[in-house]
């Protein structure tokens, strides 16, 4: 049995189906997030772990226990709240000693708890601070602190980050990877920045309408999504009609139009996928490379480059298509007009609806 | 210059709010029976003849003791109903919420005589305990709207963050809930206090024997040459009360500050 077990859960509010039989394992020491855009569910699925909502239908089970009847202040489980719900009428420390009244500790004990802690999340010295005096960042952190100081078997995080601005939040991300590692404590990140969840985590569920479409790690997830939906969430991608040919042992032949006809690696094709059937191809910006007109499959006129530092993102209308091609490149090709390939191992086959 | 026309306006607004009520202390130091202009000199006599008077004293403590029991009762109440209102999804919340309110729009008198023909079905006797009940109704929809605006002033997931923290309900109210709420029940009490202790219609209808302060200063009206008496006691009371509105409405400020440290 797997360490937070949610099974078949459902969770309707209003009679619109919020969260629709979802099931989900989470290994013990993991750091994994719920993916989604807003409104799909995650959050509520976050609360329904943390026993702030009860689920319609469906059991959670954390380190083999049901949670069915177990309100939220016996749960093994600590949050950390979009708004960071920081108590306003205490300081940095009380607010991480908070949690703590009931383990009996000494005057010392307790100081030398909330201190290491203090110590963890680099707040050091700021233990007499108001909530208000606080930055963000700082803030956040203070959230941090109080839900790990008691020692959670599960930290559920609810868009931790999303109220920073863009450098606080890389070096917060960073923090939070390390932090996880050194705690060992296994992590619920629930968010809807993609990036994000990429790379802190080390499985992804995505969500979309109250289900989940897939599970992966990040690189099997940007590379082999399942579906439509999640090539879409997960970065820029660009879609091709398709239709399978031929399914051979290891490959697979499909039609493309303008691409023509292609073999791909088996492996690249969504399960359930049959011959015959109508498909998109699907192939990332950074896939497709500019090549000299010999080896070009499809020629284009750039009708948009956006510099992004290291790399910039080029849009290329194709005769015959109505949808630019996204390309991105660390090479600025010399003419604006350019020929593209498309290497079969990157494109993936995927059910057209 | 362009700003005359608006600060005459100004000042003519204030005066139509203040000056009658100054007429109060005025004539409350003025050495004479008759409450006319010109004044005939400065005296405390008017306030050394309250010290004195102990049928007065003996309303004001029946005022007090009101008042003071209004105040708890419909503070009281008024949280436990605007934490339902607002905190959970309740069924009829905004039905129930406008049942509480809808003695704000009915006329004192109408809601005294009713009282009094209910007491008189029920056996109950007119008593300072039956002012208590009638005051009970004026103010709870006072101590709601002070208490409802506080409650959603502060982050439902402050409540949901201490259970997370392994706290019940209980101990979840007396840490988080009542220290924030503070200031809202601080403002809910004095707001209560001063309506009940203002209170003269229901008071009247209800006291029986045991006369409040205003309907003991209703009952010295036919007295005239105790009237620079009851102007000294308007000008206490006047002066306590809008000292005690002040300090309402700073406490709820101050609360008010501290509650917006989000995220």
């Amino acid at each position: 049995m797997s360490f937070l077990d949610i099974s078949n859960v459902s969770k309707s509010f209003a009679n619109a189906a919020v969260v629709n039989r979802v099931s989900l394992e989470v290994a013990r020491g993991e750091f994994f997030a719920l993916l989604g855009p807003s409104g799909c569910g995650k959050t509520t699925l976050l609360r329904m772990i943390a026993g702030f909502e009860t689920p319609d239908s469906g059991s959670i089970s954390i380190d083999g226990e049901t949670m069915t009847d177990v309100p939220p202040h016996l749960r093994p489980t600590n949050m950390v709240f979009q708004s960071y719900a920081i108590f306003p009428h205490l300081n940095v420390f009380d607010n991480i000693a908070y949690g703590l009244r009931k383990e009996g500790l000494s005057k010392q004990g307790l100081r030398a708890k909330v201190q290491a802690m203090l110590e963890t999340v680099r707040l050091e010295g700021l233990e007499g601070r108001a909530p208000d005096q606080l930055s963000g960042g700082q803030r956040q952190r203070v959230a941090l602190a109080r839900a790990l100081v008691r020692e959670p078997k599960l930290l559920l995080l609810d868009e931790p980050l999303g109220a920073l601005d863009k450098r606080l939040r890389e070096a917060m991300q960073v923090e939070l990877r390390a932090l996880q590692r050194k705690v060992g404590i296994t992590f619920l990140l629930v968010t809807h920045d993609q990036q994000e969840a990429l790379s802190l985590c080390d499985r992804i569920a995505v969500m979309d309408q109250g289900r989940i479409l897939q599970i992966a790690g990040p690189r099997e997830l940007y590379e082999h999504p399942n579906c439509r939906a999640v090539a879409d969430f997960i970065g820029e991608i660009n879609f091709f009609h398709a239709s399978v040919r031929q399914i051979d042992q290891t490959t697979v032949t499909v039609n493309a139009g303008l691409l023509g006809t292609l073999t791909l690696p088996r492996s690249n094709l969504a399960p359930g996928i049959g011959l015959h059937d109508h498909i998109l191809l699907a192939i990332r910006p950074e896939h497709i490379g500019f090549v000299d007109p010999l080896k070009g499959m499809l020629t284009g006129e750039i009708v948009d480059a956006n510099f992004l530092g290291e790399r910039s993102l080029f849009h290329i209308r194709i005769a015959g298509r109505n949808q630019p091609i996204a390309v991105s490149s660390s090479a600025t090709p010399p003419a604006s007009s350019v020929h593209l390939a498309f290497p079969s191992e990157f494109l993936v086959g995927l059910s057209s609806d | 210059m362009k700003n005359r026309g608006l600060l005459i306006y100004a000042l003519a607004y204030l005066a139509f709010l203040y000056v009658p009520v100054l007429v109060l202390p005025i004539f409350s130091f003025n050495n004479s029976e008759f409450i006319a202009f010109p004044l005939s000199g400065f005296t405390t006599r008017w306030y050394q003849s309250l010290m004195d008077d102990s049928a007065m004293q003996h309303a004001l403590g029946n005022s007090l003791k009101v008042g003071s029991i209004t105040a708890l009762l419909a503070t009281g109440l008024g949280l436990t109903a605007a934490k339902a209102l607002t905190r959970n999804r309740l069924r009829g919340g905004s039905a129930a919420l406008g049942f509480i309110s809808l003695p704000l729009f009915i006329p004192d008198i109408v809601l005294g005589l009713s009282l009094l023909m209910v007491l008189g079905w029920v056996g109950l006797p007119l008593s300072l305990a039956a002012v208590v009940l009638g005051h009970l109704l004026i103010c709870l929809p006072f101590a709601l709207t002070v208490l409802i605006a506080r409650f959603e002033g502060f982050d439902p997931n402050l409540e949901e963050a201490s259970a997370d923290l392994g706290e019940d309900g209980w101990m979840t109210f007396w840490r988080v809930t009542f220290p924030l709420m503070l200031p809202g029940i601080s403002a809910s009490l004095l707001l209560t206090f001063i309506t009940s202790f203002d209170e003269f219609l229901v008071a009247y209808f209800l006291s029986g024997t045991e006369a409040t302060l205003p309907v003991y200063i209703w009952g010295q009206l036919r007295f005239p040459e105790r009237l620079p008496m009851v102007l000294a006691l308007g000008a206490i009371i006047l002066t306590v009360s809008v000292a005690l509105v002040a300090l309402a409405e700073y406490v709820r400020n101050l609360g008010i500050k501290k509650a917006t440290v989000g995220a």
